[in-house]
């Protein structure tokens, strides 16, 4: 057997109130060191937040605002964060004691650790109160102040409709362009779209220029500036013109212009508006691009008629030009027609040579300028000689208002949200803009190519196609005289294939985005 | 009874001074006022003796004594154990050590009957400490300290140790002792015992930080309650008469 002495523990009094304790290196017992220091000095039990009431966020210094749930780590370590003096002692444990949400206290209990005397360390628990204080957020401030932006892209198109930017509106939502801005507003002529920041409206620039022929000017004006730092506060307005050129409009250019394009002839048809103009020369079939540096650089290019001024045509005969080669889609042809308001009235013929030889047949009409009553203002125009203006210029087909009653989309568009401010349309104006969509999904309808560049989505309930009836431009009212000629040709329509599924059109902008992705 | 002082702003007074039941070796100064304090206790019953060793004012630490004899380092010098010799009484014998652990205040804990020392101690100086002294030497630690004399205090009465010495080492140290010992502090949890306190049979000084706690352990281990000079006559007529009869 061996002998294990017991070891027992030899006591001492605490020096300073006799309480019987096992020896310590300060030989005081807990009690009494604690009252004699305090672990926590040097550490506040009082502090401030700031919170931002519109957004919800809490500012973390020097210029952070984060968004925290109550009681979440993250606050847990913005509340750490703002303890001065925690870098002394060692913590050991922290977390929240629950408050009324509506108290506007947040109160944290922290363990913490520290040598006191020679090789004691001491730990005590404590409570650190926060009171929540109101601030407004730099961002909710320039909100509220109505000065939302840094940097501006005015976008401005000096023609009489919409369905250019109802085109850009598409391509912005394709390339999910619009994200990034803070607002976008519509203006007299245009757009606006704000951002945030400098660069963003850079990269919007960029797109456009890709997307259409622009030109673009940057100005800056300065709001504010620090001589001591040297830091200036800029705000920047990139305004960014549209050529004044869309799809169908008859162009006429000078001469010398003309010959530089590929000897086509001064007066042509755009036929599309992408990074360049494309133009048509609709009595031989030669196509020509004018970029936009040709476009804006002399004043040598401009539109004569736009496509508020076609006026329908009936087709009596059409006779293809045997020795023409086809370009595409377009077939060269001599066609004879009469205005439609003429037809049962008198037998004005005209005969046109005219690129739509594959499209029209007997019977049909068609749209077109009347270049013979339309009143042109244009120096090169009127330099033309009489024998070099065609008296007609045959642009599309036309198809039936009745037809298109009967009609109903199988599809829809995405749109923006935009902040129209006081441009809310009066009730003459919104009928425009509703005709100017209208004819804009017709365009879509029409024409494949112009279709690949957008996202088309499936609608599950076909909307009638409501806006017939708001229809007021001469050249589609003709109602009456549509049935006499209904050929049971098919209208164009948009394959079903082409069409993209899931638009809630309740949905907010964030979700469709994701959608897209998803496709 | 237990006095506070202090030396100087300092509470280690056992460093500057020395006392035994027979004398009392105090430093020499700045001022007065420490002496003053051994002096309004100790007046007329022992010596109380202004001095230096070597210079230095850490009498304390540098002698060991009991009421026999006092043990000075080899560097005294002979002024200073002139000095000495003419201030203590005669039956006091002074005796300069050889010893290479000079400190002798800290490497000797005694009382008048046994002397606990440092266990490097020569042998030569052990039986000098014997001789001088006139005690039994044991070789000790207290609380694994080699430096006994600075962590304990010890009269004829009881005697305070480190707070951290085992109940084992307690009871070792009280056998080879014959009085009772107790772990204690002095100077607010201070653990350096021989060097906050000096005590006799019948007072004590201590630091001036020592709490009424610490006190109160100190009276009560070394009987000051109602400790005179004249007890100790008292005690010894009793015992004389017990032993007698």
């Amino acid at each position: 057997m061996e002998y294990i002495p017991e070891r027992k523990q030899q006591m001492i009094l605490c020096c300073e109130c006799g309480v019987t304790i096992a020896p310590n290196p300060a030989n005081m017992c807990v009690n009494c060191i604690q009252l004699q220091v305090d672990v926590t000095e040097g550490i506040p039990k009082h502090l401030n937040l700031q919170f931002c009431r519109n957004c919800e966020r809490y500012l973390q210094p020097p210029a952070t605002w984060l968004y925290c749930e109550l009681e979440s780590r993250e606050l847990l370590a913005l509340c750490l964060k703002k303890l001065k003096g925690l870098s002394k002692v060692r913590l050991i444990d922290a977390g929240f004691i629950w408050t009324e949400p509506h108290s506007r206290r947040i109160k944290v209990s922290l363990t913490i650790q520290k040598e006191v005397f020679a090789a004691t360390i001491l730990q005590q628990k404590f409570e650190i109160e926060y009171t929540v204080g109101n601030m407004q957020c730099p961002d909710c401030t320039k909100i509220m102040a109505k000065n939302m932006w840094k940097a501006t892209v005015q976008v401005r198109q000096k023609v009489e409709h919409q369905r250019t930017f109802l085109y850009l509106e598409q391509l912005i939502i394709k390339h999910n362009m619009h994200l990034e801005t803070t607002n976008i507003k519509v203006v007299k002529g245009g757009l606006d779209f704000q951002y945030a920041d400098r660069s963003k409206a850079i990269k919007m620039v960029d797109f456009l220029q890709t997307v259409v022929p622009v030109r673009t000017k940057s100005s800056e004006q300065l709001i504010s500036h620090d001589i001591h730092t040297s830091i200036s506060n800029y705000k920047f307005t990139y305004s960014v013109e549209i050529v004044p050129t869309c799809k169908d409009d008859l162009i006429c250019m000078s001469k010398k212009m003309a010959n530089s394009l590929g000897q086509v002839s001064p007066i042509v048809l755009c036929t599309r508006v992408g990074g360049v103009i494309k133009v048509l020369d609709f009595s031989n079939l030669k196509t020509a691009d004018i970029t936009s540096d040709v476009y804006w650089r002399g004043d040598e290019i401009s539109t004569v008629l736009s496509s508020s001024s076609l006026k329908e045509f009936y087709v009596i005969d059409v006779e293809p030009v045997r020795s023409a080669k086809n370009m595409g889609k377009f077939a060269l042809a001599d066609i004879t027609v009469q205005r439609l308001s003429d037809v049962g009235k008198n037998n004005k013929e005209f005969i046109v040579r005219s690129h739509l030889g594959n499209l029209l047949n007997y019977g049909d009409t068609v749209l077109g300028y009347d270049l013979e009553v339309s009143n042109i203002n244009n120096k090169f125009f009127e330099r033309l000689s009489s024998e070099n203006v065609p008296t007609v210029v045959l642009v599309k087909k036309s198809y039936s208002e009745k037809k298109r009653k009967r009609k109903q989309r199988n599809w829809k568009l995405k749109q923006l949200n935009k902040d129209e401010g006081e441009l809310t349309a009066k009730k003459q104006a919104q009928k425009k803009i509703d005709n100017d969509y209208e004819l804009f999904l017709r365009d879509l309808e029409e024409d494949p190519e112009l279709r690949q560049n957008i996202n088309l989505y499936k609608s599950d309930v076909p909307v009638k196609s409501s806006n017939s009836m708001a229809i007021d431009g001469e050249h589609i009212a003709s109602d009456d005289d549509g049935d006499e000629f209904d050929d049971g040709e098919e209208l164009p329509e948009v394959p079903l294939e082409e069409l993209l599924d899931g638009l809630a059109l309740n949905d907010d902008f964030d979700q469709d985005v994701e959608m897209d992705e998803d496709l | 009874m237990a006095t506070r002082a202090q030396f100087e702003n300092n509470n280690e007074i056992g460093v500057f001074s020395k006392l035994t039941n027979s004398y009392c070796l105090v430093a020499t100064g700045g001022s007065t006022n420490f002496y003053s304090v051994f002096e309004s206790v100790l007046d007329d019953v022992i010596p109380i003796v202004h001095t230096s060793i070597n210079g230095t004012r850490i009498v304390g630490s540098l002698t060991a004594g009991n009421r026999n004899g006092l043990l000075v380092p080899f560097y005294t010098t002979d002024q200073e154990l002139q000095h000495l010799r003419n201030s203590l009484p005669d039956e006091v014998a002074i005796q300069r050590v050889e010893e290479r652990f000079s400190a002798l205040g800290n490497v000797i804990a005694c009382n008048d009957y046994v002397a606990l020392v440092h266990p490097d101690l020569d042998k030569e100086t052990e039986e000098i400490i014997a001789d001088v002294l006139q005690v039994e030497v044991f070789k000790q630690t207290i609380a694994d300290n080699v430096l006994v004399g600075s962590y304990c205090a010890l009269s004829n009465h009881g005697g305070i140790v480190h707070p951290n010495t085992s109940v084992q080492d307690q009871d070792e140290l009280s056998s080879l002792l014959q009085v009772p010992l107790v772990a204690g502090t002095v100077n607010r949890g201070s653990d350096v015992i021989g060097a906050g306190l000096v005590v006799n049979d019948w007072c004590a000084f201590a630091g001036l930080d020592t709490t009424s706690t610490e006190l109160s352990v100190i009276e009560s281990i070394f009987r000051l309650h109602d400790a005179q000079p004249s007890a100790i006559v008292n005690d010894m007529r009793d015992s004389l008469i017990d032993s007698l009869n």
